[in-house]
């Protein structure tokens, strides 16, 4: 009997393989940076769930992550909800993004209606995409927004502060975003790959 | 088969029962001078307690105690009637309210666009029993001749004349709608049934009776048409339900606020009109009514909705005194247009539609909370934006860094650890709104790596302002 090796450090190593029944299909919301889709097990955003996005500071890039989603869900004509965004979103560059801003709405809230509103974008199934910024969200919040997503199938993002990698999430993805690069910290259904990902520099 | 008569027994009973909680209650409507109140008509739990109509309110009290009473409004009938007729506009143009308690439509004109009779007639009971109203249907060849038949059956459909002759010539002589007077002379004279009466020679019914006689005969067969004038929906809702007693909380009223949006929406339904703002009057027995203001952003008309958009602005109001009545008043009843849905959503089917989540939204966190974003032209980065959404597709802007977050009001930006890695860009206008700004714009990356908008005020030495971020 040799060393005991405890059997997550196994798996989290990538030193087991394991069988899958069969190949996931290819995913429907592809993130739109090739790197990060190649080591989501779904191949980009997981579907109908929530997706959380870890910073430790506004602007190293968290947004650029979503925009060419929210610029193909837009163009296909789907809504997309800002509940509480914490600044103004300067239209020219979500423009340039390539964000039909027609298809956005923004929803001033307060912390706590913040939450309900995102819940009632999600559950309603009539928005392509929900983004929110809880800033003192707990576990059962966060879970109530992920069922909401699973619901209204409806793709939801929350940021939050790095702080709260930490803390586990119902989150089915948990990315951190650093300054020109994303870690994944958690994916459903496969293996957070451990590297960082280069984020595309647009400067 | 034309004509449909349906004809509502206890009108007045219904008219009083459905704007109450609990119906099962025993309950009495009560008419007659003050010196003699008389029960005018009692429910089924008042009758198992022994009540009958035309008792004195003293016999039956002498009875039981345990019974609420409620004023025979003839008002109110008639408003209960021009309710129905409201709602049956939605199925036919041709609406009578000729005789009482019953209501007249025709219907062979709209049987293209609500299916056969037996769907239409299911669906008639199917609302009617939501709103509230027992009934009973018969469809005929002419009104006459339906508003008789809805005497004496329920769900039947007569086609043609053979089956009018085939149904009409066995009633009984007292319940074809005869003068009376008229009808207690021919039964005296051995002439039960219909049929007896319309096998004698015409010229004998002339002499021995007045030409109404002639005239209904003739008009129960289809011979001479009736003459009706039609309703024509009102412009405005305006319904009034008076509370049995005083309320100051919010659950008691939310049973009436529902008759009430439900009314509004059979209303509207009826015109094919939605409604864009309604006001609820609160009424107090000594001070002013509170009035709330429901708007919404475009014209609907779903019950439910309807229902818990005014709940959601009850409920942020303080009910500042005990409320003793409620009413809806509806005056901007604009075109409903339906929204369009795709044949194959790949949504749940629990979906909302955007238009309903938005009133959602809005009823409870305020009118001005769900905008949208619209660009607007000016190069001064706090004006380049508008709440509002855009009609048309934005064109092609020029592909120059612009920070995807805008800071509400500019920050100091600490000096020391900051490096420029473009810039500067000089922003100069607003000289004709008197908000002139000289800015030379900068973008910068601080120690932690983070990528900012930074400006300085030309001419004026102090440090960096941060605008925006790059995210």
């Amino acid at each position: 009997m040799g060393a005991v090796v405890a059997l997550d450090s196994l798996f989290n190593g990538g030193r087991v393989w394991k069988g899958r029944p069969a190949a996931p299909p290819a995913s429907v919301h592809p993130t739109g940076l090739a790197a990060l889709d190649a080591v989501l097990p779904s191949g980009g955003w997981p579907e109908a769930a929530l997706s959380e996005i870890l910073v430790a500071q506004q602007g190293v890039g968290e947004l650029q992550l979503v925009w060419p989603t929210l610029a193909r869900l837009s163009a296909a004509g789907e809504r997309i909800v800002l509940v509480a965004p914490p600044y103004t979103p300067y239209p020219h560059a979500w423009q340039n993004a390539g964000v039909d801003l027609r298809q956005l709405s923004v929803i001033q809230a307060d912390e706590r209606d913040a939450l309900w509103a995102a819940e009632q974008c999600l559950r309603s199934g009539s928005c392509g995409a929900v983004l929110c910024w809880p800033r003192k969200a707990d576990d059962r919040a966060l879970r109530r927004l992920q069922v909401a997503a699973e619901t209204g199938q409806t793709l939801a993002f929350a940021w939050r502060a790095m702080g709260e990698a930490i803390n586990p999430s119902p989150a089915a993805l948990r990315l951190a975003v650093e300054p020109h690069q994303v870690r994944v910290l958690k994916c459903r259904g496969g293996l957070a790959h451990p590297a960082p990902i280069a984020l595309a520099s647009g400067h | 088969m034309r004509w449909v008569c349906i004809v509502f027994p206890q009108l007045a009973l219904d008219g009083v029962l459905r704007q109450r909680p609990e119906p099962e209650q025993p309950l009495a409507l009560l008419a007659g001078p003050p010196q003699r109140r008389v029960l005018q008509t009692v429910n089924a739990a008042a009758r198992a307690l022994g009540l009958r109509p035309g008792q004195s309110l003293t016999a039956a009290h002498a009875l039981t105690k345990a019974f609420a009473c409620v004023e025979y409004d003839p008002v109110e009938i008639d408003r209960c009637q021009q309710l129905l007729a409201a709602w049956a506009y939605g199925f036919s143009s041709q609406v009578s309210v000729f005789y009482p308690r019953a209501l007249l439509f025709e219907i062979e004109s709209s049987l293209g666009l609500f299916g056969p009779w037996p769907l239409l007639e299911a669906r008639l009971r199917e609302e009617l029993t939501d709103l509230g109203f027992r009934h009973r249907i018969v469809a005929a060849p002419n009104p006459a001749a339906a508003r008789v038949l809805a005497n004496a059956y329920d769900s039947l459909a007569v086609a043609d004349a053979e089956g009018l002759q085939q149904a009409l010539g066995p009633m009984p002589i007292d319940r074809v709608g005869i003068d009376p007077q008229a009808a207690t002379a021919l039964s005296r004279m051995g002439l039960r049934t219909l049929a007896q009466v319309q096998a004698l020679p015409r010229h004998t019914l002339a002499r021995r009776f007045d030409a109404g006689l002639l005239r209904h005969l003739d008009a129960l067969t289809g011979q001479r048409p009736l003459a009706l004038d039609f309703y024509q929906p009102p412009d405005r809702f305006d319904l009034r339900i008076e509370l049995n007693f005083d309320v100051q909380s919010h659950q008691a009223l939310l049973f009436p606020l529902r008759r009430l949006t439900g009314d509004l929406a059979a209303f509207l339904c009826g015109r094919d009109s939605g409604v864009q703002r309604f006001a609820l009057h609160l009424e107090h027995c000594d001070a002013p009514d509170s009035v709330i203001t429901v708007g919404l952003l475009s014209a609907e008309r779903e019950p439910s909705m309807l229902f818990e958009l005014a709940r959601g602005r009850l409920e942020q109001v303080l009910v500042a005194a005990p409320v003793h009545a409620l009413r809806l008043l509806a005056e901007d009843l604009p075109v409903f247009v339906p929204q369009r849905q795709d044949l194959f959503d790949e949504r749940p089917q629990q979906t909302l539609p955007w238009a309903q989540l938005r009133e959602r939204l809005r009823a409870r966190l305020g009118d001005e909370a769900v905008q949208g974003l619209r660009f607007h032209a000016d190069h001064r980065p706090e004006c380049a934006w508008l709440p509002g959404s855009d009609s048309r597709v934005c064109p092609p802007l020029s592909p120059v860094q612009r920070p995807g977050w805008l800071l509400n009001e500019p920050t100091l930006l600490a000096e020391q650890g900051v490096q420029i890695l473009l810039g500067p860009e000089r922003i100069e206008s607003g000289w004709w709104d008197g908000a002139d700004i000289r800015r030379d714009y900068y973008l910068v990356r601080t120690r932690a790596g983070q990528q900012g908008w930074a400006y300085r005020t030309v001419g004026d030495s102090a440090g960096l302002w941060l605008q925006g971020w790059f995210a």
